[in-house]
């Protein structure tokens, strides 16, 4: 077990800068973040984007504000566990937490911080009434494992890159591989659906485009699924398994179980500290909402530094709280 | 007027109704709806990362800004595409967008 003052959800640049502010109050952070490694969006998604908007740099790319960031509080020894979703928070008897990890990881906190950005991508799942039915054994939000398919009659469904790439690659494995899709073209990567189409023309794959999916036929076990096509037609395909591929979309995932007023999803605090409704639980930056809330880093920083004032009499209830500047008392590392 | 359009659009409950809206104050689609308190939950905040400002452009589609390859990806990944989809958030109104009509599609999880 991981034992820390504050356990914060999240490695974004917020969720780093807490640690600063936390630090500062010499109150230690743990981190835990799905992604394998700091920096949330920032390093994922855009890290050589250029912000303009971060006080004191005229522009800054993503990944260096994050590298920057870590140098800032190297002083402090945050410990991090990265790759890993919280899963659940359990509340004790003394008013402390343990936050549990989906690897088992288990940290005992007196305070968490919840900065987790957009949330958890996950798959986004298309509007099918029966479609719980069969997702245990027949229905895949993702592939796994391709040999699972050998042989097997399956159809996708989707348009982005991982339908098209995951059809091309099927194709040779699978007995019949059929890609449904909503739109009557590609509009995105060229290449992967230059590929299915030659495929589709050499009679490999049946590429249905303009159709709908309407719903999943099969008693306990799938057997067929059911589409509209352009006229509005019923079409029905036998199959074994059926292979949604509708991208990732960002969802509070675990958190939304806690007990926390939730907004559209975003999780609603008082601006006066950023604590949330459920005690000794902040959250800070863009996973949070109130009335003027601004989606911005430097925002997240706002609120970083301001929670920690509260936080400070759970870490330290015996304490009084003295406010000093970094000037004066420069970074005392702990 | 210079620089106002009158923009249409259709909530989730088949209700249209029109809006006027500047053109010189650089605001996506996606922020006016959410101004006009629109029930979307633009999620990413203007990124092209969920999808959840999808509208379906019903009239005025080829006066809008060519898509971009990051919001043709997402669109492709939607369950709910059709070939008049776009992203509110990747759209920012001109002059020329006067009488665009949209229906709000994006999804409210």
């Amino acid at each position: 077990m991981i034992t820390t003052d504050i356990c914060i959800i999240g490695a974004g640049p917020v969720g780093l800068f807490a640690v600063f502010e936390a630090g500062l109050l010499k109150m230690r952070c743990h981190l835990i973040d799905v992604l394998p490694q700091v920096g949330g969006q920032l390093s994922e998604i855009y890290p050589h984007k250029p912000i303009y908007d971060i006080p004191g740099y005229p522009t800054v790319k993503a990944q260096e504000l994050i590298t920057n960031q870590m140098e800032q509080i190297a002083p402090f020894h945050a410990t991090f566990s990265l790759g890993e979703r919280v899963e659940e928070l359990r509340k004790q008897e003394d008013g402390s937490f343990h936050v549990v990890g989906s690897d088992g990881t288990l940290i005992h906190c007196q305070v968490v911080v919840i900065a987790g950005g957009l949330g958890c991508f996950e798959p986004r799942k298309p509007e099918l009434a029966n479609l719980e039915q069969f997702e245990k054994a027949h229905v895949h939000y993702m592939v796994k494992n391709p040999e699972h398919f050998r042989d097997k009659k399956i159809v996708l469904a989707g348009g982005g890159d991982s339908a098209l790439d995951w059809t091309v690659f099927l194709a040779d494995i699978a007995k019949e591989v059929t890609l449904v899709h909503r739109s009557d073209s590609f509009r995105g990567a060229p290449d992967s659906a230059e590929k299915v189409y030659q495929l589709a023309q050499a009679g490999k794959i049946n590429l249905l485009l303009s159709h709908n999916l309407v719903a999943l036929q099969g008693n306990g076990s799938l057997n067929a699924i059911e589409l509209t096509n352009k006229q509005k037609e019923s079409v029905v395909i036998d199959t074994e398994h059926f292979i949604p591929l509708y991208g990732l979309s960002p969802k509070l995932g675990p958190i939304a179980d806690w007990g926390l007023n939730i907004d559209k999803n975003a999780i609603v605090v008082d601006t006066f500290d950023y604590s949330t409704n459920v005690e000794r639980i902040f959250a800070i930056g863009d996973i949070n909402t109130y009335p003027g809330k601004l989606k911005l880093i430097l925002c997240g920083y706002h609120e970083a530094a301001l929670m920690v004032q509260s936080a400070f009499k759970y870490v330290y209830p015996d304490q009084k709280l003295s406010f000093k500047y970094t000037t004066v008392n420069g970074v005392n590392a702990f | 007027m210079d620089n106002i359009i009158t923009i249409s659009v259709e909530d989730r409950d088949g209700k249209t109704q029109e809006f006027e809206v500047p053109t010189d104050v650089n605001l996506s689609l996606m922020e006016i709806l959410k101004a006009s308190e629109y029930d979307i939950l633009a999620t990413c905040g203007g990124m092209a990362l969920c999808a959840t400002c999808h509208v379906e452009v019903l009239s005025g589609f080829e006066n809008l800004p060519e898509a971009e390859d990051i919001e043709l990806d997402m669109l492709d990944t939607l369950p709910d595409v059709t070939d008049d989809s776009r992203l509110a958030c990747q759209i920012r109104l001109k002059n020329e967008n006067n009488g665009l009509a949209v229906r709000i599609r994006g999804s409210l999880q």
